[in-house]
């Protein structure tokens, strides 16, 4: 096969709001918005831990939603703003959520933690005073192999009661 | 946070791991994180089919496609490879025969990944089949067909051990009883899945290898071997990694295959394995059948045990014969019985290979000795607890098979779950449908006689001390996840009373850090926590002196407290460590030192063949009470509450103990209620984290975990491992809640909603048989 009879790569230009600033990109049609993240944006604190929508390691908020970026096509996202755990950490300080799994020990190997927090943070946005079941509804999409959950209940319970 | 308080006498209630603001703020960078922007991509060809001879292999297609840059198959590489130098049986790409579907059989570097998928689609593969086998019955058969020539039978290794008398043990008792046991095969499902970063440099002929690996040096040797390269022009680091379990406590295809895609395209190779790819590669927990015959007193002492294991081992040796040994080995160690037989039968299958996991080959011959010891306290109408503390050992002691335990804390671990959990006001007092159990386990620290006998200490750590004050530590151990960095920092901070800020350590990078033997039999904490004490002590050492010298008194009169060096019984006589360390570099310069640990000769184990396996310098213990609660209409079984106590030995970190305990317990968890793996003639069908069932938080139970401190002799400050020995308990005690809850003894793991509803018609069906039989006139 001969480099010629390959079809051409379709792209069109994609403009969204990351973490909190605009920009503009060329993208495939069949991109992934994980990957865009990742390999276009270089963004790689989302992870891919899974082969599509099974495990919630690249969880982000699409609008304050928390989308999982694995099924997600980045040309969806065209007027829209993405966050990533890049965006939490405002400033010298760490996100409260952030804090707490630290210091909670609510990250093991850490590599389902951006996702985790994404979820959590999605959670916190709507609704300041969770109880302990709707923490646990928010973060059932998020699966963790480390902690078996109990210090991920503590570190969002311990950011909750953080709350400013 | 939990509380101790040590036997050092200072509050500890644990720190945040060293690396944990990297972790939560997305900065850590794991594999597939590091930069490849000049990478080529790599994907594998894996085999079609389940047991065949290769006819042909014709990768000529997938060559010229354009964007291809290299194409690896069998013949590239003559070597095998493998992590037991007496089993490496296995190429890292097939050659002349494949034995289980999804085998490596060629892979592609291309410029990008739809590159390299079409490169796939293009290569031949021409295969004679032959009879497969995809159960361990089936294997053994007569007649079967070999999947190694050399294996009669199809085993990989029988293991017959005898210790003490069990025909005059089983005469003394008063009860006899056998289970027969089967757990279904389950996979390490760590959320990173595998990927490696391959970057040959054709200018110098170096190769530096970065990949999610537990055991670094192992694949640092296996490099050199299958590549015949010298080690010395191979460089391994290990960047965040994303968990293990065991799943990388060996060297892995896929690692080997990128550094051959990396060689031949003479550049950067990256290759990320699907989460598909990762159930393939597999080398987690066998499915295993255990039958279990133990004899008992009327007191619930025990007097004789005889068990047989056979594990389906799938189609290559990888740890195997290790995993059949530690089967039989460690039904020593937790409890005193006066005479043991052990048969164990490792067998090849048409299945991807199985390796170590979590609790290495002691967590299903556990299960099912719990479980019995769980059901003859029934009969004989025991307290399960009472019967445990019937059989405890006393320490020190040596096992029946010659394994050295130093410190017990098993008792007390059975005290505080019994009172944690509300044993004995609760046990038979719970409504229909909600029960209790209980079940006891351990786990090595560690193997005291290491894979590659080279004479070298355990574990080495390197310090070195600067000009700026501070203390960096150098250490071979692989952090995964489990905080062993952190262990480093503290044990270094404790010895020099810094505080922990001043420590930084620098792990896994063969150009840099003292070799380690890596991540796996919970070895780190004992022997690399040692070895740091050391180091960090031949320091203390060395900067007494100079403080000596400048405090103007004698080398024994000098002490350390915050980061001070002090004289004996004066006030106004201290100096700062940065004063100290300056003036220790006079003349100097930046100061190195070196510690090191050797487990000593009475922790490697007996002389009798196999005897290595099992032997360790300290065991944990563990206790767990198990509330489960089960629908009797739909089989759903709902664990309520988990209490967990664990002899530790000593918490170095409280707060990476207790983590790892509701991790292990969790992980037990898993494969008693919902993880399998399943086979559909060689075909995978749970090979996604969809269908392999792994608990979500919606599932998983508040674990109260206790800390008890035996303070091991041999251990750094006392310590022992605490990652591994709390899995093992918690399916005998979901089994025996279950038990107590609905009258059902399960003799299958997992518990699942089928088998507990099968096991509820079976009794339904032979009730109305008896009451039909009473009936007849």
């Amino acid at each position: 096969m001969r480099q010629d009879q390959r079809p051409p790569a379709r792209k069109r230009l994609v403009r969204l709001n990351l973490n909190g600033r605009w920009r503009e990109d060329a993208v495939p049609d069949h991109l992934l918005l994980v990957n865009y993240l990742r390999e276009t944006a270089g963004l790689t604190g989302t992870k891919t831990g899974c082969d599509g929508g099974e495990c919630g390691a690249c969880m982000v908020l699409i609008d304050s939603v928390p989308v999982p970026a694995c099924i997600t096509l980045a040309v969806r996202c065209d007027g829209r703003s993405v966050e990533t755990i890049e965006s939490l950490a405002a400033g010298d300080g760490l996100h409260r959520l952030q804090r707490a799994f630290h210091e909670h020990l609510g990250a093991q190997c850490g590599f389902c933690t951006p996702g985790m927090i994404m979820s959590a943070a999605a959670l916190l946005r709507r609704n300041a005073r969770p109880t302990d079941a709707e923490i646990r509804e928010a973060l059932a999409g998020n699966l963790c192999r480390c902690t078996g959950y109990v210090k991920i209940v503590e570190s969002v319970r311990a950011a909750v009661d953080d709350a400013p | 946070m939990s509380g101790t308080v040590s036997s050092r006498g200072w509050p500890r209630p644990g720190v945040p791991l060293i690396d944990g603001i990297d972790k939560v703020t997305g900065r850590a960078r794991y594999t597939a994180d590091l930069d490849h922007r000049d990478a080529l991509v790599g994907r594998i060809f894996r085999s079609p089919v389940g047991h065949g001879e290769i006819l042909r292999l014709d990768v000529s297609r997938a060559q010229s496609l354009e964007g291809v840059v290299a194409v690896v198959v069998g013949e590239d590489c003559p070597q095998t490879y493998g992590v037991l130098p007496v089993a490496m049986n296995e190429y890292p790409l097939a050659r002349g025969k494949v034995r289980y579907r999804g085998e490596p059989v060629a892979a592609v570097a291309a410029v990008d990944a739809e590159t390299a998928e079409r490169a796939l689609a293009l290569i031949e593969l021409e295969v004679r089949e032959l009879p497969a086998h995809y159960t361990a019955e089936s294997a053994r058969a007569a007649g079967a067909a070999l999947i190694h020539e050399n294996r009669p039978g199809n085993v990989e290794r029988a293991v017959h051990h005898v210790f003490g008398d069990p025909e005059a043990g089983f005469a003394a008792a008063d009860l006899v009883r056998d289970v027969h046991i089967d757990c279904a095969e389950v996979n390490h499902a760590q959320i990173e899945p595998h990927a490696a970063l391959a970057d040959y440099d054709p200018a110098t002929g170096q190769l530096t290898m970065q990949s999610v690996s537990q055991v670094t040096f192992y694949l640092h040797m296996m490099l050199a071997r299958c590549l015949q390269m010298e080690e010395s022009r191979i460089r391994v680091i290990k960047p965040f990694v994303g968990g293990g379990f065991g799943a990388r406590v060996e060297v892995l295809n896929f690692e080997i295959i990128t550094a051959l895609l990396a060689r031949s395209a003479r550049g950067k190779v990256l290759m990320q394995l699907t989460r598909e790819e990762n159930f393939l590669t597999h080398r987690a927990r066998p499915q295993t059948t255990i039958r279990l015959r133990v004899g008992m007193r009327r007191d619930g002492g025990m007097t004789a045990c005889e068990c047989e294991v056979v594990q389906r081992g799938g189609a290559y040796a990888g740890y195997g014969i290790v995993t059949i040994l530690y089967a039989g080995a460690l039904l020593h160690g937790l409890y005193a019985i006066p005479a043991v037989k052990y048969d164990g039968y490792r067998i090849y299958t048409n299945l991807p290979p199985c390796g170590a996991m979590r609790g290495h080959g002691s967590v299903n011959t556990r299960h099912a000795f719990e479980v019995l010891l769980d059901r003859m306290a029934r009969e004989l109408g025991l307290d399960p607890f009472a019967v445990r503390r019937m059989n405890l050992l006393g320490a020190p002691t040596r096992t029946l098979n010659d394994l050295l335990v130093n410190s017990y804390g098993l008792p007390e671990c059975l005290d505080r779950v019994e009172r944690a959990s509300g044993w004995r006001e609760r046990i038979g007092r719970l409504p229909r449908g909600r029960g209790l159990g209980m079940a006891c386990s351990h786990y090595v620290s560690g193997a005291a006689k290491p894979i590659h006998w080279t004479g070298e200490p355990h574990a080495v750590v390197n310090l070195k001390l600067d000009w700026d004050g501070g203390v960096t530590a150098f250490t071979g151990a692989a952090d995964i996840g489990q905080g062993s960095s952190t262990m480093v920092a503290i044990t270094v901070a404790e010895t020099l009373d810094l505080p922990l800020a001043r420590i930084r350590v620098i792990a896994a990078d063969s150009a840099i850090t003292p070799k380690d033997n890596g991540a796996y039999s919970s070895r780190i904490t004992f022997m690399v926590g040692n070895a740091a004490i050391d180091a960090a002590q031949r320091l203390k050492d060395l900067l007494s002196e100079v403080a000596a010298r400048r405090l103007g008194v004698r080398r024994e009169d000098v002490h350390t407290a915050a980061g001070m060096f002090l004289a004996r019984g004066g006030a106004a006589t201290a100096v700062s460590f940065e004063e100290v360390a300056r003036e220790a570099l006079v003349g100097e310069g930046t100061l190195t030192v070196k510690g090191t640990f050797t487990c000593p000769p009475e922790s490697q184990g007996g002389k009798h063949k196999g005897g290595a396996v099992g032997a360790t310098m300290g065991f944990s213990y563990v206790a767990q009470v198990v509330e489960a609660s089960v629908d009797e209409d739909t089989g759903q079984v709902t664990v309520d509450r988990v209490w967990a106590a664990i002899d530790c030995g000593h918490a170095i970190n409280p707060l990476a103990v207790t983590g790892q305990v509701e991790g292990a317990v969790w992980m037990g968890m898993g494969q008693a209620l919902s993880e399998e793996t399943c086979y559909l003639d060689g075909l995978p069908a749970h090979a996604s984290l969809l269908e392999y069932r792994v608990p979500t938080i919606i599932e998983s139970p508040p674990i109260d975990v206790q800390i008890v401190e035996s303070h091991d002799p041999l251990g750094p400050f006392g310590a022992k491992e605490a990652s591994e020995g709390a899995l093992a308990s918690f399916a005998p005690a979901l089994v025996a809640a279950i038990a107590n809850a609905i009258g059902i003894d399960l003799d299958e793991l997992p518990a699942t909603p089928d088998r507990i509803v099968e096991a509820l018609v079976a009794r339904r069906r032979r009730a109305r048989l008896k009451s039909a039989h009473e009936t007849e006139p």
